[in-house]
């Protein structure tokens, strides 16, 4: 899979309650319009910039907090590719896979806002097409790959009829 | 080799000798969802054409995060969750019945089980000897469905801890001191494991506040060992059956030990917008507070209202400081009546919100105004957690809130014990 988009760069410890607050709570079933206010609170002009394909680079502990999978549901509705941090919140990574938002866990402070990337995701390979240099992702788990590439885990139990995580 | 509970735990529910680092599919004893996270749930299992439970008496929805509903889209929410508990027989935990946490360790879960939620602080179980962890709608959504759920068995950090408590100083401080030390992303992925002669000698109310507190260092579990407490607890609500002694071999393999002595805690506060933002209470003295705010599934207990009343017996809240008291649950809400409690509280200044969540999540009953501060015995500080980007939000023990409410600024509960 490769994902070729503009960088959007956020500091460390961006929460759920970043991406998708509280005092939106009455969206959650109106998920289209959740993802109009996407990390609203910690970038208000996000939502409204960003492109299909473009990149959520981030810096540690992405995604911590609440079990909400409208968090990552509404970073891929909004056309976001993949998120890139140097590290997420465990509930957070795990509900992004399981809703086919590609995550990977690389070194973010060589990205800047607006820097040009292209990811290449089964490799595991950041080109920062501006800085001209590649970034190595750290891998993901077997087990997150096939639930990724089935597209997300709702598919992965549609199409084997259960868990089939093994090798 | 020895192994630590979780690895105990998810052996016996996969049926494979299962250590750290092992991918297993484990069967699991129960599921909740809440009114956040359940709707979606329910959607998905019903774009998958699995509209069932697999164990509806332990599969619990919970109408606690906007209960009763502020507006029309969260009624709408809720009877999403309303027709499919009609429709499966799982079971429908009311606008009555309080936070989903503090009632499924009342109601629900026994030592060595296993339980899925898809709210983050389902860790809150682990205090009863529970591997109970927090997931998504899609993952909860499968449990329900089919009875199991994968995971990887988590390396364990051991935290043992010695000493005593000083006057003033609760099992919160402690959590919130550990936190401050080791990061909010210090366990990530890890299991903690709470042992030594302070947590034996520690009450139930005080190892939920422990467990429930296990996600914001990261965690993906906090666990207990089921002993004598474990048992009264249980003794108590009629579940005596239901105990069995749980605890990690001698010789189980640790990632880390963290030791801990207590005896020179001081009363800690965690400062906006991370809770891993730790300070002892002299650092932040005198802070103004607009708003006090004590209840949740961390410090929503009986025992947690019992030291606000020990501490605000007679006095009054400051009248530039609001203050709300929340219980977690309706069993904690008719022993506070029983007990008089919520007299003295409302005589105090207090208003008395009904069991649930709106006030921690920013939902409604509490919102904050711009540049407001609040002082919370919750579990998250988060930029806008309490409704208001553009608010401040410190995290204490109840004593610390109570001593705060009295002054209107940030005070030491230790002169009022
Ligand atoms: S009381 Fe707060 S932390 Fe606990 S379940 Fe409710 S919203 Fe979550």
């Amino acid at each position: 899979m490769q994902i070729k988009g503009k960088a959007f760069k956020f500091g460390d410890s961006i929460s759920t309650d970043h991406i998708a607050p509280g005092r939106l709570f009455h969206l959650r079933t109106n998920l289209p319009e959740l993802a109009k206010h996407v990390l609203e609170d910690a970038d208000p002009e996000f939502a409204k910039k960003v492109q299909p394909g473009d990149l959520v680079v981030a810096g540690k502990n992405f995604g911590l907090g609440s079990s909400r999978e409208h968090a990552p549901t509404i970073i891929k509705l909004a056309g976001v590719g993949v998120v890139l941090a140097r590290s997420f919140a465990r509930i957070f990574y795990r509900n992004a896979i399981n809703v086919g938002l590609p995550v990977l866990i690389c070194d973010t402070t060589q990205v800047d806002q607006d820097d040009e990337l292209e990811v290449d995701i089964g490799k595991g390979e950041v080109r920062n097409i501006t800085k001209g240099i590649t970034i190595q992702a750290k891998p993901l788990p077997d087990v997150m790959v096939k639930i990724l590439n089935d597209g997300g885990l709702l598919e992965h139990f549609r199409k084997h009829g259960g868990f089939a995580l093994d090798a | 080799m020895g192994k630590t509970i979780v690895e105990k735990v998810l052996s016996e529910h996969s049926g494979v000798d299962a250590y750290a680092g092992d991918i297993v599919v484990a069967e699991i004893d129960a599921a909740l969802v809440q009114d956040g996270t359940g709707p979606l749930a329910v959607q998905h299992l019903q774009k998958l054409g699995m509209e069932k439970a697999a164990k509806p008496e332990r599969t619990v929805l919970f109408i606690d995060h906007a209960a009763p509903s502020p507006r029309k889209e969260l009624s709408n929410a809720h009877k999403i969750l309303r027709n499919f508990a009609a429709k499966t027989g799982a079971i429908l935990s009311e606008v009555d019945e309080g936070v989903c946490h503090q009632r499924m360790v009342e109601d629900f879960m026994n030592p060595g089980e296993v339980l899925i939620g898809a709210d983050s602080h389902t860790c809150t179980a682990g205090a009863l000897a529970v591997f109970a962890t927090g997931m998504g709608s899609t993952d909860v959504a499968i449990g329900i469905a089919s009875g199991k759920t994968w995971l990887r068995v988590p390396e364990t950090f051991k935290i043992y801890v010695t000493g005593e408590f000083k006057k003033g100083v609760y099992p919160k401080d402690l959590m919130l001191h550990f936190i401050g030390m080791i990061g909010a992303d210090g366990a990530t992925y890890k299991a903690l494991e709470f042992c030594g002669p302070t947590i034996n000698a520690m009450d139930m109310s005080g190892r939920f506040t422990l467990a429930n507190m296990a996600v914001e260092a990261g965690a993906k579990a906090g666990l207990f060992n089921s002993d004598e407490t474990t048992k009264g607890y249980l003794e108590e609500r009629g579940r005596s059956d239901k105990w069995r002694p749980v605890s990690a071999d001698e010789d189980a393999l640790y990632e880390r030990v963290y030791e801990i002595d207590v005896s020179d805690l001081e009363p800690t506060i965690s400062c906006p917008h991370v809770v891993d933002n730790t300070k002892t209470i002299k650092e932040v003295e005198g802070t103004k507070a607009d708003q006090v705010f004590i209840g949740t599934c961390t410090n929503g207990r009986i025992e947690d209202l019992r030291v606000v009343v020990q501490i605000m017996a007679g006095k009054s809240r400051n009248p530039d400081t609001r203050l709300l008291i929340c219980p977690a649950s309706k069993q904690v809400y008719l022993q506070a009546i029983e007990e008089g409690l919520l007299a003295k509280l409302i005589t105090a200044g207090a208003a008395i919100i009904n069991p649930g969540c709106g006030a921690c999540v920013g939902v409604h009953a509490g919102i904050l105004g711009d540049d407001e501060v609040c002082i919370a015995t919750q579990n998250r500080n988060f930029q806008g957690r309490m409704g208001n980007p553009e608010a401040f939000i410190y995290l204490s023990s109840p004593a610390v809130a109570a001593a705060t409410a009295i002054e209107g600024a940030i005070a030491d509960p230790r002169k009022y014990l």
